[in-house]
């Protein structure tokens, strides 16, 4: 499987960390409620098909890449920068 | 239905074996039954297997989708084993090993559960003591172990390098001597043949498209075959958890779909006589009666549906091979497929009621289907049988994800795939 | 023709040079150029190996990796190779080639014995018996099955050869260089592009040696000769031959294995045997063309029964002849090809059998051949060599056979057509198609980045093969952007007529005992996929899975096919409806060696090695690996037992000084005007707070509540803080910090860095730790008021900068100094010299570890991922006035479970050692484990930490501490886990 780091180009996903679901929202920081925080920790929909996922090119830039992945297919149709930097990614 | 002995076997071979009967019947489904088990895997079959022998529930279908057994019943490394560190796993596991142990003769079906003993190997004093832990903890629940040093594990497994010129040296190891493997397709075969001499129907080629409910309850299915119903609706689809309770309309499970990839080389006379587990490697390996060395190895760390995997577990898994034996590099691997596991967020298990009314879960199997298929079977048909667990899968429930008890036998926390 | 050698014939042999080699220790020789299969067939040795179950004499069936019987083992000692194909093994001066499953020997085996059972030794038996009364009875029997099973043996030696990976990056890569690749590549070459061009055997060509047509007025052989030498001369071609891509990944890369060396005894020096290779393709094409079908009948595995087309290319490439009157069986005109070429290489074709009434009379063109239309072979007979087959007329609409005949014949040709190597195709996903005119399955159309093309395609005429090359190369270049190719289809005359099959699944016989063989490599007849059929098995999967058809060495490459047919046939439907199996990888079996290539032994996995890693070495100590990281264990001087060694090491640092190093601990730079607000968020326990110059410890949880980590963070400056972290989790926690703040808090200004490999680190520990540093390192005031507890500084060391911070695990004042990677060894070197008035000691992890377990210091055997910070005793010091990372999971009902295992200290009342991993017992309750032991000369007892239920409630009681494993018990005393200088007065000494 090929990722393509916006900032480094196509890269083996052996090179990233799989961080996993970027559709669960992490509750605010503040937030107490026990069921919010359980739900974001361990609940995922693990869907057959397109998933968007997150990934650190851990042995690269560092940087996170959210990815439209297939979970069939294997096929990432897209890739984009996450963070701060985020506004810089042209690719 | 016959009973098959050698002198069976003997007889039919005098007719031409154009006598033997049906493994299993075809079966048509009926529009009603008491308990519909969705999933035609190795648990499913188990659990209605149980349901009629022990619950005396014979009125089940088994629905599965593809062909029985299709799934990770037979695309595991088959290794049985009961040496789990919490003792809820423990205790659970070795209820399992103990139906293997009659299995055979309780199906009349050869499981070939060959009891050869699993090694887990240890590469520093610190591993030592987590084995010495979790070696005298399972010994104190009455299940056997005993602490290897190097030069029994050599004398034990040969070819297997015991020197300290490598990465990860062995300083000795722990074993299950009841530990081992068996014939993964027989078991779904055997389950079949006795649930359908039972009076169970196997229904095969028959896929759940959605659940039919009355308010919150269920009380069928609706199948590509028509609809069923049945006060009881069991789920036992490990692999396709997920998928199946978004048909019922629940969006999210404590558990993500990961693709774990198993390899075996080319048929070789008697080489490796146990199981071995190289924790370092995430490598284990053990070989077939018909001869083929079957290597397991690490999941290819992302979410997948696809029972296919990826080249780096390949490089992966043949150098942690090459590493614990030197000789094997020669050796050709034949064939490669890939398991879709449930992996749970905390490593064990999930055998419920619920989580709708009218609902059973069995889910979560993590590395650990294969080995738990009989008491799986077991404690879902007691669970759905009385509407309550058995006491030993009491604390395998969806709820400790919520109220932090957690079965994490791994202490890896809440990633199924990293760290 | 001497022996069965056609003289001056074999386009690959040279018969000038002579080459020795044995089998089963017997002499031959044979010719370079040959493989061990043709050299053997000239030799006269047809029978070349036993079966897999039956043990029945088998011979050479094909002359190509597809085949099923001839598996031989190679070469001895580390070097053996068992399961190798005589077909693709390249003759060597030398060789030495065993067969296998047989015992005594290849023409005796006793185990054919199973011949005489075999109508018990049927799909489904092992399921059936053995079952007896228990597990008992089944390991006695299993014993003996699994010594029958299994087919080579395998060495107990290391292979001494070496194995190399490679990356290749292409933008075409042809796969095969039959007609279709060497057009494909022919066209695109023009381009620029850049183009892989591989092949799996020793020469370029695939078919086109064989192919009678001519291509552009040249002969195919010559025009391929031509189209190699141009592509070898443009730069951007590469071509590699012995090159197998075995595997098809995600994304368009390839596995792939080239031969480097096995065509020799030994490889060269620092040659690898093997290289594996990762093609990272832009686009593929699949050129890898078709295998003859077998055909379906009593005894059609008799030595001197084989694949039509292997006996052509035998004369035709090896000069090798495969019998003295040859006999051909076909269902399609491309077995008369064969058979006149054949006759025209000086082998002698006596007799074709066509199972067609109605053929095409010109196919008969030779007089001194005997065509029989209408009839089939109905067996062949010989048992170890092939004497005579027995024909008879048949009806095809009946499907039954008439009055037989008997033919005397030494060898039998079969062809029933060709079955496309679709595996590879298949790998990808996606789904055959069913072509019926070839009666096989060919590659489906898909939309992704490879195309197959030629046989594969079923286009089995040389025209179109070229054809489909061509606009393979088209298709290719397009999707690149690329022109396309001025190549026009090329020019071709008097090609080989196609071979269109007549189905003729299985021929029936009149003898009941005989068994027609669909897998022979797997010992698969006729009547067991009739068993599997009976008895419900009748899906592929299914019947693949009770037969073990097609699950072989082979793969089911002459298979596959022919039992499909069968099953459609059994059942009633279309081989279409019946389906097919997805193939897998590997294509071909791939060496272990080489797809582990160079990352063995020592370089399994990175090793991290401190800076002052060779100054440990030169003094004794005793490498322990912690994480990724090798540290000192012990510094062992003359024999000294490591228990001597720690007690020695643990004294000196409580009664003088010692210094260990802590280079090994995670260390992470943190920056930013939000950095305190940042570790406030992430750590338990409160950090707003911390003044520059001082350091604080602090514990992190997971996101589910869980203890996660502890160290301490030094506040350098406002914006300014360095982590530490334990060893083995520093990875994860700079990862777990930047997810968080690229994620979730964006809006926090803080940036994080691993400067792990930055810093060296040791702590001088001991009431003389301030005098030895105090001696060395200037700019710093090591006053109680100038360095307090946990204050932080800079200082130096002569021209090396340093970093001081007091800070303890071991309970006595202590310091840690932190330099520059480069300087570690020197400021060791300087502390070890300036502490050598105070004896100086230097001590590893097992002394740490008696000190921090003397002080209830927590460590990697309590933060087993599943405590909570109450658990150990930490419970006071997470904040309530805050939220922070798992704050609110960490009080879910099953955390505050006053039932938990809490940390306690025990005491051996006995004064004998206690273990690690022993567990405690109240009574016959096991209420939780050792985690930690050592002896403790401060106390001059043997303790330990213990996490047993309800911890607290026990302090003052005497358990016991039981190790099963080695039937030993301790009684134990039950206290705080603070068993020494629980004021913290060694802190100012």
């Amino acid at each position: 499987m090929i990722i393509k780091c916006p900032h480094c180009g196509p890269r083996e996903a052996s090179e990233y960390t799989y961080i996993g679901d970027a559709s669960i929202q992490r509750p605010d920081h503040n937030d107490t409620d026990m069921e919010k925080w359980s739900d974001y920790v361990f609940m995922r929909e693990n869907p057959r098909g397109a998933h968007m996922e997150h990934w650190q090119h851990t042995s690269g830039c560092r940087s996170f890449v959210k990815v439209l992945r297939d979970t069939v297919t294997h096929e990432i149709s897209d890739v984009t920068l996450e963070g701060p930097w985020q506004a810089e990614d042209k690719s | 239905m016959s009973r098959y002995s050698a002198f069976s076997l003997i007889k039919n071979a005098l007719s031409g074996h154009k006598n033997w009967k049906r493994t299993w019947r075809a079966a048509e489904p009926k529009p009603h039954y008491d308990v519909i088990i969705v999933g035609g895997g190795g648990h499913g079959l188990a659990t209605a297997y149980y349901l009629a022998k022990e619950h005396g529930i014979r009125n089940v279908a088994v629905l599965e989708k593809g062909g029985l057994g299709s799934g990770n019943i037979g695309r595991n490394t088959t290794i049985v084993r009961s040496n789990y560190i919490l003792p809820a796993n423990t205790r659970f596991y070795e209820h399992s090993m103990k139906l293997w142990e009659g299995l055979s003769n309780d199906l009349n079906y050869n499981m070939m559960f060959s009891q050869r003993g699993v090694i887990n190997l240890a590469h520093t004093p610190g591993q030592m003591d987590a084995f010495a832990r979790r070696g005298n903890a399972i010994l104190l629940e009455g299940v056997d172990a005993e602490l290897l040093d190097t030069e029994e594990i050599s004398r034990r497994v040969p070819g297997l390098y015991t020197g300290q010129n490598t990465r990860f040296p062995i300083v000795g190891g722990l074993c299950q001597p009841r530990g081992g493997t068996a014939r993964h397709d027989a078991v779904a075969w055997g389950y079949a043949r006795g649930a359908d001499k039972y009076g169970v129907d196997i229904i095969e080629h028959c896929e759940v498209t959605g659940f039919i409910k009355d308010g919150d309850t269920v009380t069928g299915v609706k199948t590509t075959r028509g609809d069923i119903s049945a006060p009881k609706v069991a789920i036992s689809v490990a692999g396709n958890t997920s998928t199946v309770m978004k048909l019922a309309s629940i969006d999210k499970m404590p558990i993500e779909s990961h693709v774990l990839q198993a390899f075996v080389t080319e048929p070789l006379k008697p080489l490796i006589n146990t199981v071995v587990t190289f924790g370092a490697g995430h490598l284990y390996i053990s070989q077939s009666d018909k001869g083929g060395l079957v290597f397991g190895g690490d999941l290819d760390g992302y979410n997948s549906y696809a029972q296919r995997g990826n080249l780096p577990i390949f490089e992966h898994v043949a150098a942690a091979a090459v590493t614990m034996f030197p000789n094997l590099a020669r050796l050709k691997l034949l064939r490669n497929w890939g398991g879709i596991m449930d992996m749970s967020m905390d490593g064990s298990p999930i055998i419920c009621t619920g989580p709708l009314p009218g609902m059973y879960l069995n889910a979560g199997w993590c590395y650990g289907g294969f080995k738990a298929t009989p008491a799986a079977g077991w404690c879902f048909a007691h669970t759905i049988a009385n509407d309550a667990p058995h006491a030993l899968n009491a604390d395998f429930t969806l709820d400790r994800f919520y109220n932090g008890r957690q079965l994490d036998e791994r202490g890896a926390g809440p990633y199924p795939a990293h760290q | 023709m001497s022996g069965n050698r056609l003289k001056n014939k074999g386009l690959l042999i040279d018969q000038n040079k002579p080459l020795e080699f044995t089998f089963d220790g017997k002499s031959y020789s044979g010719f370079e150029g040959d493989t061990l299969a043709s050299a053997m067939i000239a030799n006269g040795e047809m029978m070349m190996a036993r079966s897999f179950k039956y043990h029945r004499p088998r011979g050479v069936y094909s002359a190509g990796p597809e085949e099923p019987n001839a598996l031989v083992s190679l070469r001895s000692d580390g070097r053996l190779e068992p399961n190798c194909t005589a077909p693709t093994v390249e003759l060597y001066d030398g060789l030495d080639a065993h067969s296998q499953n047989a015992w005594p020997s290849l023409s005796f085996d006793v185990m054919a014995i199973n011949q005489l059972f075999s109508p018990l030794l049927v799909a489904g038996f092992y399921y059936k018996t053995f079952m007896g009364t228990g597990q008992k009875f089944w390991h006695f029997c299993e014993h003996f099955i699994r010594r029958a099973a299994g087919m080579g043996k395998a060495s107990l030696d290391a292979d001494p050869d070496r194995y190399e990976k490679a990356n290749i990056f292409a933008d075409i890569v042809i796969i095969g260089s039959g007609p279709a690749g060497l057009a494909a590549a022919k066209a695109a070459a023009p381009s620029g592009a850049k183009i892989l061009l591989v092949d799996e055997s020793a020469q370029f060509g695939g078919s086109l040696p064989e192919e009678q047509g001519n291509i552009d007025g040249y002969d195919a052989n010559e025009w391929a000769a031509d189209t190699l030498k141009t592509l070898s001369e443009i730069d951007n071609v590469t071509m590699m031959s012995r090159t197998t891509v075995y595997g098809y990944f995600d994304d368009n890369t390839l596995g792939a294995v080239e031969k480097v060396a096995d065509h020799k005894a030994v490889p060269e020096n620092f040659e690898p045997r093997q290289r594996h290779l990762k093609i990272f393709a832009k686009r593929v094409i699949i050129a890898a063309g078709s295998i003859e079908r077998p055909l379906v009948f009593d005894g059609n595995d008799t030595p001197g029964v084989m694949l039509a087309n292997a006996a052509l290319r035998y004369a035709n490439r090896y000069g090798a002849c495969v019998g003295q009157n040859v006999a051909l069986f076909t269902n399609n005109d491309d077995g008369y090809t064969t058979a006149h070429q054949l006759k025209a290489l000086g082998v002698n074709v006596t007799t074709m059998i066509d199972a067609r009434e109605k053929i095409n009379h010109g196919l008969c063109k030779d007089s001194s051949i005997n065509y029989i239309t209408g009839h089939v072979v109905t067996s062949a007979n010989g048992g170890k060599s092939l004497s005579s087959i027995k024909v008879a007329p048949y009806d095809a609409d009946t499907k039954s056979i008439g009055p037989q005949n008997t033919i005397n014949v030494d060898a039998l040709l079969v062809t029933g057509g060709y079955t496309p190597t679709i595996n590879l195709c298949s790998q990808t996903g996606t789904p055959a198609i069913f072509n019926d005119e070839i009666q096989s399955f060919i590659p489906g159309r898909a939309n992704r980045p490879w195309l197959a093309a030629g046989a594969i395609m079923g286009s089995f005429d040389l025209k179109a093969s070229l054809e489909d090359g061509i606009s393979a190369a088209n298709e290719s270049l397009e999707a690149l952007g690329l022109p396309p190719s001025n190549m026009t289809a090329l020019k071709v005359n008097g090609q080989n007529p196609v071979a269109i099959p007549f189905a003729l699944t299985v021929i029936p016989s009149s003898n009941k005992s005989a068994k027609k063989f669909v897998d022979f490599q797997h010992d698969v007849s006729v009547n067991d996929l009739n068993i599997a059929h009976t008895e419900g098995f009748r899906s592929v999967e299914h019947l693949k899975r009770y037969t073990t058809l097609g699950m072989a060495a082979d793969q089911g490459k002459t298979s596959n096919m022919n039992a499909l047919a069968i099953m459609a046939e059994l059942r009633g439907i279309s081989i279409p409806e019946a389906g097919t199996t997805r193939f897998r990888a590997p294509y071909k079996p791939v060496a272990l060696g080489t797809l582990a290539g160079r990352d063995i032994g020592n370089h399994f996995s990175a090793v991290r090695r401190t800076p002052m890693h060779n100054w440990h070495m030169d003094h004794g100590a005793e490498m322990i690996e912690a994480g990724i990281w090798y540290r000192p264990r012990v510094y062992k001087k003359s024999d000294e037992t490591l228990t001597d060694a720690y007690i020695r090491e643990a004294t000196a640092v409580r009664n003088s000084v010692g210094i260990v190093d802590v280079t090994s601990l995670g260390k992470i730079d943190i920056q930013g005007p939000d950095a305190a607000e940042f570790l406030n968020r992430i750590y338990a326990n409160a950090f707003l707070k911390v003044a520059v110059g001082k350091a604080r410890y602090g514990v992190m949880l997971r996101e589910d509540g869980y203890m996660f980590d502890d160290g301490t963070s030094w506040r350098l400056s406002e914006t300014q803080f360095l982590m530490t972290t334990t060893t083995a989790n520093a990875a994860p926690v700079l990862s777990q910090m930047e997810r968080l703040l690229t994620l979730n808090w964006p809006d926090l200004k803080v940036h994080v860095s691993s400067v792990s490999d930055q810093w060296a680190g040791m702590a001088v520990a001991g009431p003389k730790s301030r005098d030895t540093l105090n001696k060395i390192i200037t700019d710093v005031d090591f006053s109680e008021d100038g360095l307090p507890f946990m204050g932080v500084t800079d200082g130096s060391i002569g021209d090396m900068p340093v970093k001081v911070a007091r800070l303890s695990f071991s309970g006595e004042r202590a310091y840690e100094v932190y330099t520059p990677t480069h300087f570690g060894t020197a400021v060791w070197k300087e502390i070890m010299k300036a502490g050598e008035a105070f004896d100086i000691t230097p001590y590893g992890t097992e002394a740490l570890g008696t000190l921090r377990i003397e002080k209830g210091h927590i460590s990697g055997p309590e933060l087993d991922g599943r405590t909570s910070m109450a658990d150990v005793g930490l419970g006071k010091m997470a904040s309530s006035k805050k939220q922070y990372v798992g704050s609110s999971l960490k009080e879910r009902s099953g955390l505050i479970d006053q039932s938990r295992q809490t940390m306690v200290g025990l005491i051996s009342h006995d004064h004998k050692p206690l273990k690690a991993g022993s567990h405690v017992l109240n009574g016959t309750e096991n209420i939780g484990h050792v985690t930690s032991t050592t002896y403790s000369p401060a106390l001059e007892k043997f303790i330990a930490l213990a996490l047993i239920k309800q911890g607290h409630t026990q302090i003052g009681n005497t358990l016991s501490a039981t190790f099963p494993l080695k039937n030993e018990r301790n009684s134990v005393l039950v206290v705080e886990p603070h068993f020494y200088d629980k004021e913290g007065e060694r802190l100012y000494v």
